[in-house]
């Protein structure tokens, strides 16, 4: 709508059309609740778009709001979201098997359903699974949906309850009361007011909120997946294990990502520069091949790469903040795809109730980062660092 | 490790991952052609140690993908035995044997499908790379300086029966000619009329084709009108392909139609030959995150190059045809979509290997392997979304696959962002470059990947951050079962 005039004012905005922002923005606009996205570029066109699309979050206090309202989604959203409930995981080392047993235990422990499965069973499962297949377990729970078909669900869902998204709308500042209440937020294309204002702005958080005077530690990195042609559709698509996580997609395709990510100097507001892969596609392309020995054949046609943050402890920060009374902060920290039905209502409880109505998320507020160590990401050796390139003995005149 | 005396960076991260390669040039050169010769034998006669590499003889199943070029299923089973075609190769480009004599050393039948250089948001390489892979395997070559003189690849629209074999690209036709002496058919019909299309025609007829005529959209021959009339070929102006016909082996008929109306008309041909522009090959340098700019009158999008070639990537030169080729432009490009998009059927495919047509494009309708569209989503279309912003071709790439095939949108990438702006009322111009990405070339899982993964890599591997109290159950965090879930984790998930 970047056509039409950026209205005066709305209940609720949300900056960042992610699918933590649009998530909280459908919920919204479907209790009623007039709402503005704003987003820096285009829908879901960073972390959002760019994921392995797993729905399978044991850890998560959302996990089971998670799966009740995947199978529903496209329903809900009217729009496609490719999602299929179930996950095999498998490991074609010892190690990976116990470190899989512990997945299953915990997705027990949520009283569901899973079955541990043996080499044969895997193959007799997982037709491009092959003789090195040891074990590991079927969930009946989680599953896996296309980010990208989602993200522009969510959008599309979000207008037709009445809802709007601004693109290339970046959030620069915000307008303030004596008390510290959001009054507005400034964009290029004019100040918008608001009840409200949630941010879910990913990777650029920490510097969206110090705007507020606001400490959000997150850590920016580069994460990368590849892709390879369409192959005949397993029965089960969400299959990964061997260190990896992706999907077979609904079309075919083996999405997977995994291995070692950059950690990258914090973020400017219009995001990330450039999201460049490395040669890590040879290692993704020797993982999923040992995963899936039947489809060493298959080609590798893309690889990319998604800036994601980290908060210290890995666990989102989802915190309708005590003070200044107005202001609601939301990071996944890096897994916010499969968890967006869930943390789209808890945020929007949040925000109208002032508590999440179906499940305790009081260990993810902010305050549990209160006497951070500023040097945190030092410290923890989560930074930026540059190689010492090697430079050959002659130059070449150019 | 650790990137200064006193911070240890941490273990999972890419930084110390990316090793410096074994094998090292002070030059490598990606492209065998005029321009990458001639950079290559004044590196070498400098004394300088010198790489070309070259994908011809190209993989016989990339050919079948017409990857790179529309090579349009019209090789000679000679292209199944690429070893065989070296000598070829050779007799077709003497600068090759002057350039070995020159101390160069080649490298044909090679791909290179990735370049890697330190830029923003990538700073772990400990040497700028260049991928490569032959039908076998993949491995990396370091390098002090880059020529990119990747040439360029076929302008292709689609018409009814475009997507059946003897329809092919100028580049397809001028490669199976020239370099491979592998061209399968006999009549020809060429698309077009700019200088290209004429030395297409010249091309053919020199080797002793017949061609049968030549078809142009706009009013007027846009090339060289002598040259045009010495071919002494019909030229059929204000007309169009309306449908390609035939059997198993491809294309018998051309069906025509003048523009705006009017009698169809057949052409017997095997062959139809798209020569209405040419596209740079900007793939390696796109994706390696060199400035892209564009110019209509150069083929599109090309990179940023100073006078010696030099791009913004530091040690990184264009030169030859990637960095722009002379041509028509967007007007005449426009006018051939435009008549297609006004006299074909909105079920012409657009997208060959995703199976999506013009009409799904402009409908924004979803894959057809997701069935019948719900209420709401027929309710979508592409001019809808373009009230959201500006039409992005990444953005419809995901929602209709166009583009998202393993051809790597080499047969749809220009038409689709051609329909999208005309669909839209959008200045072409306007329709940002939908991105390229690594590896540049479809390979095969077991081809390209590193076979024995490095220990470090290996002792440092995770499905994720590193980050083991990330993947505590929500209900023990802050209760003493914590510590015993982080330490669970950290003994199963990383090794030792």
């Amino acid at each position: 709508m970047s056509g039409q005039e950026l209205p005066s004012g709305a209940s609720v905005v949300i900056v960042g059309a992610g699918v933590t922002g649009l998530s909280t923005a459908w919920w919204l606009a479907r209790s009623g609740v007039s709402v503005v996205v704003l987003d820096k570029g285009v829908i879901g066109m960073e972390a959002s778009g760019r994921n392995g699309g797993g729905c399978s979050h044991y850890q998560s206090p959302l996990f089971a709001e998670e799966q009740r309202l995947w199978p529903m989604m496209d329903e809900l959203l009217g729009y496609p979201t490719e999602h299929q409930s179930g996950k095999i995981i498998f490991g074609i080392t010892e190690q990976q098997v116990d470190y899989y047993k512990y997945i299953a235990k915990c997705i027990r422990a949520h009283g569901a359903r899973v079955d541990d499965l043996n080499g044969d069973d895997i193959r007799r499962l997982v037709p491009l699974a092959g003789d090195n297949a040891l074990a590991g377990f079927r969930a009946y729970t989680g599953g896996q949906a296309n980010p990208q078909r989602t993200v522009q669900a969510y959008a599309w869902a979000l207008r037709d309850h009445g809802g709007q998204v601004f693109q290339h709308t970046p959030a620069i500042g915000f307008e303030r009361a004596a008390d510290g209440k959001v009054l507005s937020v400034i964009t290029p294309r004019g100040t918008i007011g608001c009840d409200h204002v949630l941010l879910a702005s990913g990777p650029n958080l920490p510097q969206l909120a110090a705007l507020l005077d606001i400490d959000v530690p997150a850590a920016p990195a580069r994460a990368e997946m590849i892709v390879t042609e369409p192959c005949p559709l397993m029965d089960l698509r969400g299959v990964d294990g061997n260190g990896l996580y992706g999907r077979q997609t609904a079309r075919g395709n083996l999405a997977y990502g995994g291995g070692p990510h950059e950690w990258m100097p914090d973020l400017e507001p219009d995001g990330p520069k450039a999201r460049p892969t490395t040669p890590l596609v040879r290692n993704l392309a020797a993982r999923v091949a040992g995963l899936f020995p039947k489809a060493a054949h298959l080609r590798v046609i893309r690889s990319w790469a998604g800036v994601v943050e980290t908060t210290p402890d890995g666990r989102p920060i989802l915190d309708r903040l005590e003070h200044p009374g107005n202001v609601t902060i939301a990071t996944m920290s890096g897994v916010g795809f499969g968890l967006s039905p869930a943390s789209g209502h808890a945020l929007r409880d949040l925000i109208v109730d002032g508590a999440c109505s179906f499940t305790d998320i009081s260990k993810l507020r902010l305050s549990r980062f209160e006497g951070l160590d500023p040097d945190w990401r030092r410290q923890k050796g989560w930074i930026h660092a540059v190689a010492q390139e090697f430079t050959g003995q002659a130059a070449l005149a150019s | 490790m650790s990137a200064d005396g006193d911070v240890s960076i941490h273990n999972f991260s890419q930084f110390g991952r990316h090793k410096a390669p074994q094998q090292r040039y002070d030059l490598v050169v990606v492209g065998a052609g005029g321009a990458g010769l001639a950079a290559a034998t004044a590196a070498a006669k400098a004394g300088r140690s010198v790489l070309v590499v070259d994908e011809h003889p190209i993989d016989p199943g990339l050919i079948g993908l017409d990857v790179p070029y529309l090579f349009g299923g019209r090789a000679t089973s000679a292209v199944q035995t690429p070893d065989r075609l070296v000598e070829q190769i050779f007799a077709a480009r003497p600068a090759l044997e002057a350039a070995a004599e020159a101390g160069v050393e080649l490298e044909l039948g090679v791909s290179c499908w990735g370049l890697y250089v330190n830029g923003p948001n990538l700073q772990t390489l400990a040497s700028p790379v260049i991928g490569l892979a032959n039908l076998e395997k993949a491995w990396m070559v370091g390098f002090d300086q880059a020529v990119i003189a990747t040439g360029a690849r076929d302008l292709v629209l689609g018409f009814p029966g475009w997507d059946q074999p003897g329809v092919m690209g100028a580049q397809g036709f001028a490669s199976l000619i020239d370099l491979y002496d592998a061209f399968a058919g006999r009549k020809v019909v060429i698309l077009g009329t700019t200088d290209l299309a004429l030395q297409t025609a010249e091309r053919a007829v020199a080797k002793g084709l017949e061609v049968v005529a030549l078809i142009e959209a706009g009013d007027a021959v846009q090339g060289d009108k002598a040259r045009a009339a010495a071919l002494n070929i019909p030229i059929h102006l204000k007309t169009l392909p309306v449908g390609a016909r035939g059997g198993i082996d491809g294309v018998e008929h051309l069906t025509l139609r003048p523009v705006g109306g009017g009698e169809t008309f057949d052409i017997a041909c095997d062959t139809v030959v798209m020569a209405l522009g040419l596209v740079p090959q900007i793939e390696l340098l796109d994706a390696a995150g060199a400035k892209i700019t564009r110019d209509a009158k150069l083929g599109g999008f090309v990179p940023q190059v100073a006078a010696d070639g030099a791009t913004s990537l530091k040690g990184v030169r264009a030169l030859g045809d990637v960095t722009g080729v002379a041509q028509a432009g967007d007007a005449y490009v426009e006018t051939w979509m435009r008549a297609l998009m006004a006299n074909t059927p909105a079920e012409t495919m657009l997208c060959q290997c995703e199976e999506v047509t013009r009409g799904d494009l402009l409908d924004l309708r979803p894959p057809r392997y997701l069935g019948e569209p719900s209420e709401t989503m027929r309710r979508q279309s592409l001019t809808r979304l373009a009230d959201d912003g500006p039409v992005n071709q990444d953005q419809i790439k995901r929602l209709t696959r166009a583009c998202m095939g393993p051809c790597q949108a080499r047969r749809c990438r220009e038409q689709t962002a051609l329909a999208m702006a005309i669909g839209t009322d959008t200045p072409l111009a306007s329709v940002p470059l939908a991105g390229y990405r690594a590896p540049v070339r479809p390979l095969p899982l077991k081809v390209i990947a590193e076979t024995a993964e490095p220990a470090d890599l290996k002792m440092n591997w995770d499905v994720w951050f590193g980050v083991p109290e990330q993947w505590v159950p929500y209900p023990a965090i802050d209760t003493p079962e914590e510590p015993d879930h982080v330490a669970y984790i950290s003994a199963t998930k990383y090794l030792k």
